[in-house]
């Protein structure tokens, strides 16, 4: 497996997807350069998760082509284990190992499959541990944790594998709203020290902040991406407009009736700072 | 009159209470004690069943039940696997052995396989003699039941977890064996249990296989001595053997069930 590092993190080209007769994905051309963070929003049902499945071949793609760090996913010869060490993947529903304890959540992978011996794998888990706040809980089942600190612990699970590539999968959408904040002051740390991140999220003041590019897509297509002051203060599509419209001010969505008649494009300044309004 | 609630309340908990002493009074007093005590409970012939239903009765019924359960188990794991399998052709065996093995009756397999074997393969020997026999004759029925619990199991555990594990870099052999399938086990530990218990009854059926004085298990054993003595005792202490077989096991299995309540 050879990394080529002037090539993006991840190409992606004119990918689709179709679950039988329906079509999620409609032709996806899409990067994430070496050490970007890019934010992907949209509806729900806009495929946005499935892209970012794709890039981890959690879905297999009906079209089209993706590369990770140089290597085609693609490829039906491709060695999805091998490759699939060098990316991490946050869930929702955070998917820690129920019938194990923390530290063992964050080394069965590190002894499995890159074959480290038990005290470095535990050095390591530790270390990722703390990393992410939880230094006191590594002996603690999951059950035990709250739902905050339980998607800490599948973070720093991920991070155990040392990863080039960091995915997201809306990883604060199963949290109660006062445990979000833990979980995405973890991600923007994470992204300070230089982690390659997609994020699938509807944290509009995360993408704000952290963000390098945001990208906005409804339908099966990327409508419209840029830095995150343009795609989030002055989107230029009717489409993100409605979506932003109806996601930071969730209560006059009915007042408007057809989003197509959007009033002013939310600025950025307006956005408020506490915005953690889901569809 | 009219009663106020409360009054009500007492009136019904005391004729529930009346019934159920008039019905063990009845028992009680009209059943003939003294005859069933001659036939079902004479001390002299319960001393003279011990020590031999523990040393040697009791211990034959818990080998052979954690021989074909143990046997159940693995085989059990392999025919579940294989219905989840990809391999369209693992599935269609898997799928009949499961659907045979289950409308057979326990005795016939076992007898199948005590003389059917024998005389199929002349030159070889089921491993163990009749221990073997049993623990394969019995685990064979035993293996098609696990099987559907099993995959059960497998399935109850969440989707999510076979993708975490994937994504962590594990092949689906090793996410298997290490995330999803400990998991399936606690899950189906209550109804494995179960099997256990059955398991533990059904091997009284070893006497098809003609069991001598030291593989004798505690029905053949009870039997025996019916026939010996022309007394029912002998069987009032062999079903009190597997209750004190299956009471301390109901027990372990609430213990194990408890400690693995916080890992789950």
């Amino acid at each position: 497996m050879t990394t080529t590092p002037s090539r993006p993190a991840v190409e992606i080209r004119d990918l689709h997807k179709s679950f039988g007769p329906l079509e999620v994905l409609k032709g996806i051309d899409f990067e994430v350069g070496q050490g970007e963070v890019v934010c992907v929003i949209g509806p729900s049902g806009s495929g946005k998760s499935t892209l970012l499945r794709c890039v981890d071949l959690l879905e297999q793609p009906t079209a089209g082509t993706i590369w990770v760090n140089g290597v085609e996913m693609t490829d039906p010869d491709v060695e999805i284990d091998q490759v699939r060490r060098g990316i991490g993947m946050v869930f929702q529903s955070f998917n820690l190992f129920p019938h194990l304890t923390v530290l063992n959540n964050l080394t069965i992978a590190q002894r499995r499959v890159l074959r480290r011996g038990r005290a470095e794998a535990e050095r390591i888990a530790r270390a990722n541990l703390e990393r992410v706040g939880l230094t006191d809980k590594a002996d603690a089942f999951p059950a035990q944790l709250s739902g905050g600190q339980q998607q800490r612990a599948a973070i720093a699970r991920s991070l155990s594998m040392e990863p080039k590539l960091m995915l997201f999968d809306e990883p604060t959408s199963a949290l109660d709203p006062e445990l979000v904040g833990d979980v995405l002051t973890v991600m923007r740390k994470l992204a300070e020290d230089g982690m390659t991140m997609m994020v699938v999220t509807h944290e509009m003041a995360f993408a704000r902040d952290v963000a390098d590019r945001v990208v906005f897509m409804d339908g099966g297509v990327v409508v419209e991406q840029g830095p995150p002051q343009e795609v989030l203060g002055a989107p230029k599509h009717e489409r993100t407009r409605a979506f932003l419209s109806r996601v930071l001010d969730p209560t006059h969505v009915a007042q408007l009736g057809q989003p197509d008649q959007a009033p002013e494009p939310p600025q950025a300044p307006s956005l408020p700072a506490d915005d953690r309004h889901q569809l | 009159m009219k009663l106020r609630r409360r009054q009500r309340e007492r009136l019904s908990l005391g004729i529930q209470y009346l019934i159920f002493i008039a019905v063990i009074a009845v028992v009680a007093f009209a059943a003939d004690w003294g005859r069933l005590a001659d036939a079902f409970f004479r001390v002299d012939i319960i001393t003279s069943m011990f020590p031999t239903i523990i040393t040697v009765a009791l211990r034959n019924t818990v080998l052979y039940t954690l021989g074909a359960f143990a046997f159940g188990l693995v085989f059990g794991t392999i025919l579940a696997l294989m219905r989840l399998s990809r391999v369209a052709p693992y599935r269609w065996v898997a799928t009949a052995y499961i659907e045979l093995f289950r409308g057979l009756p326990a005795l016939l397999v076992l007898f199948l396989v005590g003389y059917g074997i024998p005389i199929a393969f002349p030159e070889r020997e089921i491993p163990g003699g009749v221990f073997g026999s049993i623990a394969i004759g019995l685990g064979l029925t035993a293996a098609a039941y696990m099987a559907e619990t099993i995959r059960a199991g497998i399935q109850a555990v969440p989707k999510g977890q076979m993708e975490a594990a994937r994504t962590l870099g594990m092949s689906h052999f090793t996410a298997m064996r290490t995330i999803v399938i400990p998991q399936a086990f606690r899950i189906v530990i209550p109804p494995l249990t179960n099997e256990l218990i059955l398991l533990t009854k059904d091997s009284s059926l070893a006497y098809v296989l003609g069991v001598t004085a030291q593989t004798i298990e505690i029905t053949k054993f009870g039997r025996d001595m019916l026939n010996d003595r022309v007394n029912a005792t002998p069987l009032l202490v062999a079903g009190l053997a597997y209750l004190v077989i299956t009471l301390p096991l109901s027990q372990v299995v609430r213990r194990l069930e408890l400690r693995y309540a916080k890992a789950r």
